[in-house]
């Protein structure tokens, strides 16, 4: 009813008049609105709808796989006592190595750009380059990784390697790294890398300018002021974009695929050169062929790490609500 | 609260530092401070490093396969065979491989930058904060899916759908499956880059539309989507950088048979998945098969470093700023 007499007011204005054509008429444009919102309900129920389809028919496929020695057993040639447990614990030391080391690296940088850097044409530079680094394709991150730590240049013989420690110990080394776990791990946090920066300029950005001038005014250095300030008012939302990074890098399949891993491995990894299959490959690798068996291993095994990535992202959210709360 | 007590940590830690306070300790501390100040610098470089290290071994890699006696680099930039496994002559024309890659973007492109902005435009202008906080997730889990698993689905789900409801024609290999799957992944990078966009856009802009008598379709179409529009093509950039980025779901879903097609039902090679093949082993190290897997990359990587910083610089150019 409400619409009505403005209706009856727009018409008897000459200057809506004037600017009304007859298809841009006030009914028509309310039905123009309608209409979109219409498409709108429709376009986004239907990325639900997909998201559900998703779901529902991986786990159609794979639930009947899903067992305790679906998690205990190696993979095998005949799909019934095939399991995932190389790929997993590949997945949990490739994934740590690239936590321990995108970390660090990620957030000093982020630190630097946000904390020390001065405007200068180096600094433009830095930030040029990530932007641009966050666009390369995982792939080519693989072959940098190849060449870098699985080759290390060329510098060092694969076939007669320069060995330190004992390969009994975990951190057993060898140059060049080959297709280890190490080598792996160093190759996600290339992939990682620019996530990580980006989101945790983002976490620092956050943090009152007023918190840094009052540490500085009290005669603080940039970096007491950084560390005892800046670092841990911003650290919970770097953690949570950390979260993120880490979910992608435990998904990525072709960059460890490029470093030339085996593809059928029945042992678990005991030091940073051991070979390894990470859970996305296996997924790949039983995808792959023809037979339906091996495809309700595959969708058993995308259940398993669609469950490791949902921690992730649980984990996440809380983070987030408790920032929320700190903030708010 | 929190402040107070971050200020008070900072007072202690300046007052430690002034108890000390000679001039010995202050050259101590401002000799610690540049040595941290130079590692952060490190950490800064390093991803420097990395880009250059990439250009490098791309095209080290590069010239050494042009110069191989089997190759010309007349043929690899203009030849439309790529032929480096079978038969006895082998050819290394990189179009194939490139029309295989722009035809699985241009499909995944054409599902997911529409849908993407639509759904931006409706959690941005008409969703209630109550459907916003439940459709948010349903992005974000979509957005952490890995791709291997949309390479699963195209496989499993969307190809025998368009055997059995589209076209016979859709073998168990095909350009649409693909491209439908890779342009799921790459819709919510379109539905949450957009939406920051849109949101970003000050209220102040769409009260005066509504005054003027718009509805919120006007004000969306033409207030809100003009006034973010660097945002959003910034978005559809980088989403379709990452479509021509994709690996594992058209190595799954897409097949391995390189040449020029334009018919979605087709089989077909895109440069990531001639990549997979070869890194996969299906040829001899240090050959000039596994040699060409390098060039390939160096044509992938010009072409999304192109995007890239095109996105960059209309980002910049056309940003609007209000305040």
């Amino acid at each position: 009813m409400a619409g009505l007499p403005a209706t009856a007011r727009a018409r008897r204005s000459p200057a809506a008049i004037a600017a009304a054509a007859p298809a841009n008429s006030q009914v028509g444009r309310r039905a123009a609105d309608r209409s979109f919102l219409a498409l709108c309900l429709g376009i986004t129920s239907l990325t639900v709808v997909i998201l559900a389809v998703l779901l529902i028919t991986i786990w159609n496929d794979g639930h009947g796989r899903l067992s305790w020695d679906f998690l205990t057993n190696f993979a095998s040639r005949k799909p019934a006592e095939a399991g995932v447990k190389a790929s997993l614990w590949g997945s949990i030391w490739v994934c740590t190595i690239c936590a321990l080391s995108a970390l660090p690296i990620g957030v000093g940088t982020a630190i630097y750009l946000e904390e020390f850097s001065r405007r200068s044409r180096l600094t433009s530079f830095i930030k040029l380059n990530i932007a641009n680094l966050a666009g390369v394709p995982s792939i080519v991150y693989g072959i940098l990784g190849l060449t870098a730590f699985a080759r290390l240049f060329g510098m060092a013989s694969a076939d007669d390697p320069i060995t330190l420690g004992n390969p009994e110990s975990f951190f057993y080394l060898q140059l060049p790294f080959g297709h280890g776990v190490l080598a792996g791990g160093l190759t996600l946090m290339l992939v990682v890398l620019p996530i990580i920066i980006v989101s945790s300029q983002e976490a620092l950005r956050s943090v009152p300018r007023s918190l840094r001038t009052g540490s500085l005014a009290l005669g603080a250095t940039q970096w007491q002021t950084t560390w005892n300030i800046t670092l841990p008012a911003s650290i919970p939302m770097i953690m949570t974009g950390a979260i993120l990074a880490m979910s992608r890098a435990i998904g990525e399949a072709a960059p460890v695929l490029v470093l030339g891993v085996p593809l059928f491995i029945r042992s678990t990894p005991t030091n940073l050169m051991s070979d390894f299959t990470v859970l996305p490959l296996q997924i790949f690798n039983w995808a792959g062929r023809p037979q339906a068996e091996f495809h309700e291993l595959a969708a058993a095994a995308i259940i398993v790490l669609l469950a490791v990535l949902l921690t992730f992202n649980a984990i996440a959210v809380v983070l987030r609500h408790r920032l929320q709360r700190a903030a708010g | 609260m929190q402040n107070a007590a971050a200020v008070s940590t900072a007072a202690r830690s300046a007052a430690a530092a002034s108890r000390r306070g000679t001039a010995r300790s202050r050259a101590a501390r401002d000799g610690t401070e540049r040595v941290i100040r130079g590692a952060l610098l490190g950490c800064a470089l390093l991803s420097v490093a990395s880009t250059f290290t990439i250009l490098v071994i791309l095209l080290a890699q590069t010239g050494q396969f042009l110069a191989m006696p089997e190759v010309s680099a007349w043929e690899f930039f203009t030849g439309t065979t790529w032929s480096p496994l079978l038969g006895a002559e082998k050819h290394f024309g990189i179009w194939p491989l490139v029309t295989g890659t722009l035809l699985i973007t241009a499909i995944a492109a054409a599902f997911a930058l529409p849908v993407g902005l639509v759904v931006a435009i409706y959690l941005s202008e008409y969703a209630p904060p109550r459907v916003r906080t439940a459709l948010k997730p349903v992005l974000e889990i979509l957005a952490g899916i890995p791709t291997v698993v949309y390479g699963f689905f195209a496989l499993t789900v969307i190809t025998p759908f368009l055997h059995d409801h589209v076209s016979e024609s859709f073998g168990t290999y095909n350009a649409l499956g693909a491209g439908i799957a890779v342009g799921i992944m790459i819709l919510p990078i379109v539905a949450s880059l957009s939406e920051d966009a849109l949101r970003a856009v000050p209220r102040s802009l769409r009260d005066a539309s509504s005054a003027l008598g718009s509805t919120r379709f006007d004000t969306s179409v033409k207030v809100v989507v003009p006034a973010a529009l660097s945002g959003i093509v910034a978005s559809w950039l980088l989403a379709i950088t990452r479509a021509l980025g994709e690996t594992m779901i058209v190595a799954l879903a897409a097949g391995g048979l390189a040449h020029m097609t334009a018919n979605p039902a087709d089989e077909l090679q895109t440069m990531t998945a001639y990549m997979v093949q070869i890194f996969l082993g299906d040829a001899p190290a240090y050959g000039v098969e596994y040699r060409s897997s390098y060039a390939v990359a160096t044509v992938l990587f010009a072409m999304t470093l192109g995007l890239t910083i095109v996105g960059n610089l209309f980002l910049r150019a056309f940003r609007e700023e209000y305040e």
